[in-house]
């Protein structure tokens, strides 16, 4: 764990509701975390606990029905959907459980996406992803499709295109949850390293004992609770 | 780089992304492309009647040509006019001459029967009799084959609309008209105007075979300049030994065009009614291409992407399936249609007029401006609906 104790994440009696037909489904009631900068935090939960409904709200790809989100100072709950693509572009990095990479483009033009929406020209553009595909070991895949990538080669992508811009914070759903042990043992090792050797603070949702023990702390959720030991 | 050229290349690479798996979605949009394509095939044929049979008839008036018939008469069928009225025209002032005398053809105008090439079955040919100066009055007639015909002998020359469009018009053949058997000696053709649709002989035979005494029914007379109508004209109605209607020669044959009015509201009216089928399959098919694209769509959103690249690329896709479609189906329309030649009842005659679909540049840009108004219109609500899609929801999809 590389964390210094300032807060980088903060929630504050969060609610999420969602609507089904007339019923209203409370996800998660009054809901409070903080993470510091530079924690490595899992958070662990059966299905439907609200694990990936707080990961989007921290992410700023949903909103909360009551409460605060707060990111390095910023209100997110309280900004509106155009800067809220600007903020998640310049503070955000994404990895999904089915990498959701874009079929049609080759890895570095995949992990150049994030690039697109800043200020560089074209050549810092390639020497940054040249860089995050190094960190993951996939420099010697740049022009490999999507489809001719093994899994753990397709998130290590995914990590790629998530570090690239150097986000503030990487939100990982389900990192290694489409990939066997030894993939997603080095999907975590590689975490881990983010996390220890750049300080990158990283939230990660996992059903997986195994992939929570690389974290520096794990919470857990439940029934929209949060709880520091597995509730029973 | 500015927040401008930063949008722009979101547009950019969103739209060339969607542009790029479209392959991945060809049958939908094939489909799409081949109904907006059909769509522009009817709009473009029944459109290219109506401009050629307009063509036609606007081919076939000239200002400085005055056309005099009975007042009252709505078309020459119920004109009728004596030598005498046909003398006095010809000694108003403003006629153009040459060295025979005024250009004025007095003329009559019976409806004959003939078979129809493409059917077989008989339809009305109009039979003009024509004093000399006729083609010269007109400007525009040439025999382009066999040779003039000679007063006083039962000759005739045929349009070439007439030639292709009826059986039996063959230079040599004779052909039967009351009584008599006559001789065809020549073929004409007048620009493309309404006179290549007739046949044609010398007037006073006409009125010998048919017995209609020393009557006309209109008489065409050249002017010096299209400037001399108006006092040629008033010569005319001022005239207390005439009753007669005097108009440009162009306006008369503008008159005929009024059913090509009609032509052109069944054009459209057909076309708007396969746009709302080809409509359906648009939308159909950009929703089909945003679920496709639904979760490519999340992700690019997660990563800060904005809405409106998303709605900009839907429908540029859109628009692309149907410049698609309408170009393959302006293509189609050009090469099936253009200059493919037929007949239609001329209703003020009540006879056939020869003319050509005319499939022109203006029509092909209305027709795939059509295609692309349904692809806008098919892709918006889909380009909205993707816009708007929950991203946390969409980035679960499979």
């Amino acid at each position: 764990m590389s964390s210094n104790g300032e807060v980088l994440v903060r929630i504050k009696e969060v609610d999420k509701v969602f609507r089904r037909g007339s019923e209203d489904i409370n996800v998660l009631t009054g809901l409070n975390l903080e993470v510091a900068k530079g924690e490595f935090l899992a958070l662990m939960g059966p299905s439907g606990s609200g694990k990936s409904t707080l990961l989007n709200l921290i992410g700023g790809l949903d909103r909360a029905s009551r409460g605060v989100v707060e990111i390095g100072g910023e209100r997110v709950d309280q900004m509106s959907d155009r800067d809220l693509a600007g903020w998640r572009a310049r503070h955000i990095g994404f990895v999904f459980q089915f990498y959701n990479l874009l079929p049609v483009l080759n890895a570095e033009r995949n992990v150049e996406l994030p690039l697109l929406l800043t200020h560089l020209a074209k050549a810092e553009r390639h020497k940054h992803v040249d860089t995050a595909l190094n960190v993951v070991g996939l420099a010697h895949r740049t022009k490999a499709y999507p489809r001719t990538l093994s899994g753990g080669e397709q998130q290590r992508v995914g990590i790629a295109r998530a570090i690239v811009t150097d986000p503030t914070i990487l939100l990982c759903d389900e990192p290694t949850g489409d990939l066997d042990r030894k993939s997603g043992d080095e999907i975590l090792s590689l975490l881990q390293a983010l996390n220890r050797d750049q300080g990158k603070t990283i939230i990660m949702v996992t059903h997986d004992p195994h992939a929570s023990h690389r974290a520096s702390r794990t919470v857990y959720l439940n029934k929209g609770q949060l709880f520091a030991e597995a509730p029973e | 780089m500015s927040s401008a050229s930063n949008w722009l290349s979101q547009v950019f690479s969103v739209t060339s992304f969607g542009i790029r798996t479209l392959p991945e979605r060809k049958g939908s949009a094939l489909t799409t492309a081949i109904g907006i394509a059909g769509v522009t095939v009817v709009f473009v044929g029944v459109m290219s009647i109506a401009v050629g049979l307009r063509s036609t008839l606007m081919s076939s008036g000239r200002d400085d040509v005055a056309f005099v018939t009975r007042r009252g008469a709505d078309s020459e069928m119920t004109s009728i006019l004596t030598r005498d009225d046909s003398r006095i025209v010809g000694d108003v002032a403003g006629i153009a001459r040459n060295d025979k005398g005024p250009l004025l053809s007095s003329e009559l105008f019976v409806i004959i029967n003939l078979p129809k090439r493409s059917t077989g079955s008989d339809a009305n040919v109009p039979l003009r009799g024509v004093e000399g100066p006729a083609s010269e009055v007109r400007g525009n007639v040439k025999i382009v084959a066999g040779r003039q015909i000679e007063p006083g002998r039962t000759e005739l020359i045929v349009g070439a609309g007439a030639a292709r469009e009826f059986s039996g018009l063959e230079i040599g053949r004779k052909i039967r008209v009351g009584k008599n058997d006559w001789d065809i000696v020549g073929i004409f053709t007048a620009e493309g105007g309404v006179a290549e649709s007739e046949i044609w002989t010398d007037a006073a035979v006409l009125q010998g075979a048919y017995q209609r005494g020393t009557s006309y029914q209109s008489v065409q007379a050249r002017l010096v300049s299209a400037d001399k109508f108006d006092a040629f004209k008033d010569a005319l109605t001022a005239n207390p030994q005439l009753t007669v209607d005097v108009v440009r020669q162009k306006d008369f044959f503008a008159k005929q065009s009024a059913n090509v009015g009609l032509i052109a509201t069944i054009g459209v009216f057909i076309a708007a009614m396969m746009s709302l089928g080809a409509l359906f399959g648009a939308v159909n098919t950009m929703y089909s291409a945003v679920a496709a694209r639904g979760r490519e769509i999340a992700t690019l959103r997660a990563l800060g992407f904005g809405a409106s690249p998303v709605i900009i690329s839907v429908l540029v896709e859109s628009l692309f399936v149907a410049l698609l479609g309408g170009v393959i189906g302006a293509a189609a329309a050009f090469i099936a249609f253009d200059g493919m030649t037929t007949s239609t009842m001329n209703f003020q005659t009540f006879s056939q007029v020869a003319f050509a679909f005319r499939v022109t540049p203006w029509l092909l840009g209305l027709a795939i401006g059509i295609a692309l108004l349904i692809g806008f219109i098919g892709g918006l609500f889909p380009a909205l609906a993707a816009a708007r899609a929950p991203i946390a929801i969409s980035l679960r999809e499979t």
